[in-house]
């Protein structure tokens, strides 16, 4: 008997079945570049409801995993698999429509859009009147516009934001921003939340409270997180587990304090220690 | 009174470049293209406008009404298939591949009007013929109806697209598109589709456009658009480029300045004076007169 989850608004987002499927998996994932061989024999399970972490030096190909993660690239081998469906046909759109939405590294919100357009843009997948009842205006156009905005609204106060409803998003401070990004891929209903560098220009107590969000995020949605992250305290402090990658290789996976005992982990960050 | 005379043509020939301007600076704010085929389509529009009236047995408006809503859909269509087929498969090529083929579809149009329509002039009957146009001051200041209809119809086609764009879902798409297509196609925007709606919008208004021009200057040729669609491109990069309210202004500066230089001082200076201002504009503000100005990414 499967548990269906409630997820915690009272419209628009239908109920998700939890139980079946590792939220992810990838088999002997890899692309290149040329001849170069960006990322190669990726393979990661992330379970329902975890906060994993991808963890490595600059360079590593932590983003290029990203990005074959949404399809910005198609990969060159291997297969993902999204709630068990394997993806290989499908392009970035469909792959945000079957469950994976992510931040960017640089902030990519839409900076000449409000605050709450930004969040329904990303409502798009789930919120649609369709072209012809926008057009003639029908009820069911301004029954969707309305639960969009409220949606938004809702969306937007796990941050305390929705003051800035009307904001210009470019306009906002960075560390709003940041927090913006994360509310418009939240929106898109994901299973599975990518979050690229989200503590990236933040200082120690913005990090902190950045951690307890994280959480709260997952404990309220139920979606699976998966955060690239140089901040090892908020990596070892969230992350349940964590894979270290180096020259696009997974060269360790495991809980954190195996992670941060791992000699060949230690090396690809530290350099080889001298002999005797 | 000549002067305000002049004003309002001005601003009538104006509202018909602001219009087809609109189709350049949509279609290159979302595809970052410039569409050169797009005069042509506003040629295909009052040809197929004029087809209609002439060649179908209805009476006096019912065929005027007809022949507006076929040259729209036409164009519509037309320009959908023009995405598709010319410059889709191009999305990712260089800049200049995709302009040299709008240049080819330019011509394409231009030479299949040819064959279709023949090349002599045809007379193009005023879809406002017989309207009365509007007498003020006792009859010391008459504007044409073409003229009003046409500034009329541009206020509504800017307010349309106004709260198009900034009030509809698909409005706001369209402005994530332009803005970060990556970005947009990662938050579930179908970037084609998006791209195609643009081109319909365009298109639809070039046939609007077309038929307004033809009423306002009736002789009707298969290279009637080019030099509409030259200016209308001068109009929205006179505005900024990108920017729906500038095409609207740089259309409607072009449009006076147009009738100003041709009213007091030379005819056959005119274009040579509308487009030496766009250079003066240009080398003092590059970004047009609404553009924005654009943050190069280091």
């Amino acid at each position: 008997m499967s548990k269906m989850v409630p997820v915690p608004s009272n419209s628009i987002i239908p109920e998700r079945d939890l139980n079946k499927t590792p939220v992810l998996e990838t088999r002997h994932l890899g692309i290149d570049f040329g001849g170069l061989t960006a990322v190669e024999n990726f393979d990661l399970t992330i379970g329902r409801t975890e906060i994993a972490g991808l963890i490595g030096p600059n360079g590593a190909g932590k983003t290029t995993v990203f990005n074959l993660l949404t399809k910005v690239y198609q990969p060159t081998r291997g297969t993902i698999l999204l709630n068990g469906v394997d993806t290989a046909n499908m392009n970035a759109v469909q792959v945000s429509k079957a469950g994976i939405a992510r931040t960017f590294q640089n902030i990519r919100l839409f900076s000449n859009l409000t605050v709450e357009d930004n969040v329904k843009i990303g409502l798009h997948n789930s919120v649609n009147a369709g072209m012809f009842s926008s057009i003639l205006r029908l009820p069911r156009h301004w029954r969707s516009e309305r639960d969009a905005h409220e949606r938004a609204l809702e969306l937007l106060s796990i941050f305390d934001m929705q003051d800035l409803a009307n904001h210009e998003a470019g306009a906002l401070p960075y560390g709003v921003q940041r927090r913006l990004e994360i509310v418009r891929a939240l929106a898109t209903n994901p299973s599975l939340l990518l979050l690229d560098e989200p503590a990236a220009g933040m200082n120690p107590s913005e990090t902190a409270e950045l951690m307890e969000n994280i959480r709260k995020i997952r404990d309220t949605f139920q979606i699976a997180i998966m955060l690239i992250e140089h901040d090892m305290n908020l990596v070892m402090g969230i992350c349940e587990g964590i894979a270290v990658l180096n020259y696009g290789k997974i060269i360790a996976k495991g809980t954190p304090a195996e992670i941060q005992n791992n000699p060949q982990v230690i090396e690809a960050y530290l350099g080889k220690q001298k002999e005797g | 009174m000549n002067l305000l005379l002049n004003l309002i043509n001005g601003i009538g020939l104006g509202s018909i470049y602001a219009i087809i301007a609109l189709g350049y600076t949509m279609v290159y704010g979302i595809a970052k293209m410039l569409n050169f085929a797009h005069g042509d389509v506003i040629m295909v529009g009052a040809y197929i406008c004029f087809c209609t009236m002439s060649y179908l047995p209805l009476p006096g408006a019912a065929g005027t009404i007809l022949g507006i809503i076929l040259a729209m859909i036409v164009c519509t269509v037309l320009g959908i298939v023009i995405e598709r087929l010319a410059y889709k498969p191009l999305r990712s090529a260089p800049s200049l591949a995709v302009l040299i083929t709008a240049i080819g579809v330019s011509y394409f149009l231009q030479n299949s009007a040819l064959l279709i329509w023949k090349s002599d002039p045809r007379v193009f009957t005023s879809v406002v013929a017989g309207w009365p146009g509007l007498e003020l001051f006792g009859g010391q200041l008459r504007i044409s109806a073409v003229t009003i209809v046409t500034i009329l119809t541009n206020i509504v086609v800017m307010v349309g697209l106004t709260l198009f764009t900034g009030k509809t879902q698909k409005g706001k798409a369209m402005r994530a598109v332009s803005e970060d297509k990556g970005a947009a196609q990662l938050m579930g925007i179908n970037v084609n589709s998006t791209i195609s709606l643009t081109f319909a919008i365009g298109s639809g208004l070039a046939a609007v456009a077309g038929v307004l021009l033809c009423s306002a200057y009736p002789t009707l040729m298969p290279t009637t658009g080019s030099m509409p669609g030259i200016k209308a491109f001068t109009a929205a990069v006179l505005g900024g480029i990108g920017s729906i309210p500038g095409a609207m202004l740089g259309g409607i500066l072009l449009g006076i300045i147009e009738i100003f230089a041709k009213a007091y001082i030379s005819t056959q200076l005119s274009d040579a004076i509308v487009f030496a201002v766009l250079i003066v504009v240009l080398l003092i503000k590059p970004t047009g007169l609404l553009g924005k100005k654009i943050n190069e990414k280091v």
